[in-house]
């Protein structure tokens, strides 16, 4: 299991978040059709580091940004959303 | 290469077995290849296979960046069946199912196929209806599938917890009774040994590192052990499509998630058949050498990394044990996880990509082991000949874009949806 650490609660256990998306599959709400698919239907899936959209879900219920290594799940930063994490 | 028989086995036992030999062989790189297959698992060896002995083709090599069926190959379930709802979906599986039932004698290879019958449970009136309506769509299309009620399902399985006030309460099922299980090593090593006598080069220890490109066409690949070409090039590394497709600048309708398996302790047979519930999520049986296989949900959440979360392992055998209570007297004794594609409408993808002469197989989500000779044969054909075979064209890449997705569950553009 992996400790996140959350913004606003500090080290707590994954078993409290829930995983959404990546950020840069974020729908922006006037996206062009062609920028909307790209978006919901694909993934960058690198072998390394993304940010990730993750949720304290059974916790504080934040959003915020993960980012983690996909095969050594390290989390080299994890920061509270906002409009700037957002396109 | 020798044939493999009772007889050449008698003849061995009289000079002390010293008659094996390797089978495959071990070579170097060619310069060039007329057809270069990237990966050397179940579906890239079956799909050389293939194009040797249906196409007659000479020019191959599999190119494996570990040793052959070390990927997802050996890390499935081993589970064999064809009973989805949607016509596409239960046509190729149904079409690799018909192999598989003859697949020992055409690879000379005891692949341990074991029909026993692959039993979905329904716990509610919603899910017997769901049934009712998938065995259905499969029975249209002549594969066959049978409702249970809660007397043939306790009758073929004593040791579900049948009871009135069980976690989850069985009220029937729907049997597969030809599918089952197979060894997933000795389908990897037949398939290699097959293809390797009709000419392919298995090439072990060399991953892909990036592809060599001629405008708009792939021209070979770069690889640990040096520059090979090739006319065609064929993806076919499931759990890694983003990261291969990625090296020619594709982005995929595919997340990288890591499904996680355990196996307990051998004993005698408890577990007839292969029991699934798809309202938990959840697929237990019973190895040949007695282990009780388990598997679940994948860690969801992407990764590339080979090893999966005790927290998810605790919910698939938390399930188990709620329907057969008995595997709680079991000790595990091993656990361990592959990276699987999830595609975007959890269907696989096996076609022709954006960038000429290279092709993709990959999105196999849970499924991609039982798929294995279907699999290559649609991808031998299509790597052949440039054009889908009728069985794999629903499955194209640009199908996303096309709006003509094949959503078995209906829950969108979600990877892992189900």
């Amino acid at each position: 299991m992996m400790l996140i650490p959350c913004p606003h609660c500090g080290p707590r256990a994954q078993s409290e978040f829930v995983y959404e998306r990546t950020v840069d599959s974020v729908v922006p709400l006037d996206a062009p059709t062609d920028e909307a698919m790209t978006k919901l239907f694909t993934r960058n899936n690198p072998r390394g580091v993304d940010d990730e959209i993750w949720r304290h879900t059974y916790g504080c219920r934040a959003w915020m940004v993960v980012t983690r290594h996909r095969v050594t799940n390290e989390i080299s930063e994890c920061r509270a959303i906002g409009p700037e994490a957002l396109p | 290469m020798s044939r493999y028989s009772a007889l050449s086995l008698l003849r061995g036992a009289l000079n002390g077995q010293r008659h094996w030999q390797p089978a495959w062989r071990d070579p170097e790189p060619k310069s060039h290849y007329d057809i270069i297959i990237i990966g050397g698992g179940g579906h890239g060896l079956a799909t050389a296979y293939y194009l040797a002995k249906v196409h007659g083709l000479k020019n191959i090599a599999v190119l494996e960046k570990g040793w052959i069926g070390g990927g997802n190959t050996g890390r499935n379930t081993t589970i064999v069946r064809s009973n989805y709802r949607l016509e596409p979906l239960h046509n190729l599986f149904e079409f690799g199912l018909k192999l598989w039932h003859g697949l020992s004698d055409e690879l000379n290879y005891n692949v341990m196929f074991s029909p026993r019958g692959a039993m979905f449970l329904g716990h509610s009136d919603a899910d017997m209806v769901k049934l009712a309506e998938r065995g259905d769509a499969m029975r249209c299309d002549g594969i066959d599938a049978d409702l249970l009620t809660r007397d043939q399902v306790a009758k073929l399985e004593p040791l579900l917890d049948m009871s009135r006030d069980a976690r989850f309460p069985i009220q029937g099922g729907l049997i597969q009774r030809r599918g089952g299980t197979a060894r997933h090593d000795a389908v990897a090593w037949g398939y290699a040994r097959g293809a390797d006598s009709l000419g392919v080069d298995i090439i072990q220890k060399c991953e892909v590192t990036g592809f060599v490109r001629d405008g708009d066409a792939v021209v070979g690949v770069e690889t640990t052990r040096g520059r090979i070409g090739a006319g065609r090039v064929g993806i076919c590394v499931a759990g890694h499509s983003g990261h291969v497709a990625g090296l020619a600048g594709l982005k995929l309708p595919v997340e990288s998630q890591t499904l996680q398996a355990m196996v307990t302790e051998g004993v005698k047979p408890m577990i007839n058949s292969v029991i699934m519930s798809q309202s938990l999520h959840c697929y237990i049986s019973q190895s040949d050498k007695g282990g009780v296989v388990f598997g679940g949900d994948p860690d969801n959440w992407p990764s590339y990394a080979q090893r999966g979360h005790p927290m998810v392992m605790e919910g698939a055998v938390a399930q188990g044990l709620a329907l057969v209570p008995a595997l709680s007297r079991l000790r595990m004794v091993r656990t361990w996880s592959g990276v699987t594609d999830m595609s975007f409408d959890g269907a696989p993808i096996i076609g022709e990509t954006p960038v000429r002469n290279l092709f993709l197989n990959g999105g196999w989500c849970y499924g991609g082991f039982k798929a294995t000779p279907a699999s290559g044969w649609t991808y031998a054909h299509t790597l052949a000949t440039g054009k889908p075979h009728a069985l794999n064209a629903p499955f194209s890449l640009d199908r996303f874009k096309r709006g003509a997705t094949i959503d078995e569950t209906g829950s969108g553009p979600m990877p892992n949806s189900r």
